[in-house]
């Protein structure tokens, strides 16, 4: 199986459509009849990413490349940056609006999943530029 | 425990139906989808007080087969479009989030987890 190259765009405004991209990603996974514990741990630390892009950032867009062994992830956005990205990885730490913590995110939470479901969780983040998020998850076929 | 246990114990009302016969292993209840999607747990059951699309697409990424809105909570259409599309169960109770939980524990629905 040679790689299978996914974009994704991620609207800004519409919270409610927050998460298409990773079920459409998941849905393409357990086509290609992937182990249903890496597909799930894909689908979960995307799914925390692109909420955190329409929370923070306005959207931006995802590229998603499927390997026989692994998922590769890139969202980019072109939001705010992250100030401190220790504090941001602490459970609990959160600066989202309350309103956001009314639809039952901005918990602290979202960068922790990630990072707990991800092989690899790298961040490059530039203060009024924007942050790319590179995720790497491991799929053990067998 | 399969979906149409749950009905029965929490006298549960069928929103959007699903497949009933779903074998559902362990229960989650909270009103934080980031908390709900910091444990996974395999074949679940969500109880919610939250009602916004977003509860559904976190029980999909959980691969979750059924969502009990507790309090009596009714969910808009684009709720129930986005559960018909995935297969999910949709159920509301009268009874609420701490009673609701407790059925199930009661009925021998575990949380999945030892803490």
């Amino acid at each position: 199986m040679s790689a299978i190259h996914l974009h994704y765009e991620v609207s800004g405004d519409d919270f409610t459509r927050a998460g298409e991209a990773s079920g459409s990603v998941k849905k393409r996974l357990k086509s290609l009849g992937f182990d249903p514990d890496a597909i799930r741990r894909v689908a979960i630390a995307m799914y925390e990413a692109e909420i955190n892009m329409v929370i923070h950032a306005e959207g931006g867009y995802c590229d998603v490349d499927i390997y026989p062994d692994k998922v590769e992830i890139l969202l980019a956005d072109k939001g705010p940056g992250i100030p401190d990205v220790d504090k941001a990885m602490q459970e609990g730490f959160s600066t989202a609006p309350d309103n956001v913590r009314n639809l039952g995110f901005g918990a602290g939470m979202g960068l922790p999943n990630i990072k707990k479901y991800t092989d690899e969780m790298r961040i490059e983040t530039t203060i009024g530029v924007g942050t790319n998020l590179y995720l790497t998850v491991n799929v053990n076929n067998n | 425990m399969v979906v149409k246990d749950i009905i029965d114990i929490l006298e549960g009302e069928i929103i959007c139906e699903g497949d009933l016969t779903k074998e559902i292993k362990t229960a989650c209840g909270s009103d934080m989808m980031s908390d709900v999607l910091a444990f996974v747990k395999d074949q679940s059951v969500l109880l919610t007080g939250l009602v916004n699309p977003q509860v559904v697409r976190t029980a999909e990424m959980m691969d979750m087969a059924c969502i009990v809105f507790v309090r009596g909570k009714d969910p808009d259409q684009s709720i129930i479009n986005l559960a018909e599309q995935r297969d999910i169960t949709l159920l509301k109770t009268k009874y609420r989030m701490f009673t609701a939980c407790g059925l199930l524990y009661s009925n021998g629905l575990s949380g999945g987890t030892k803490v």
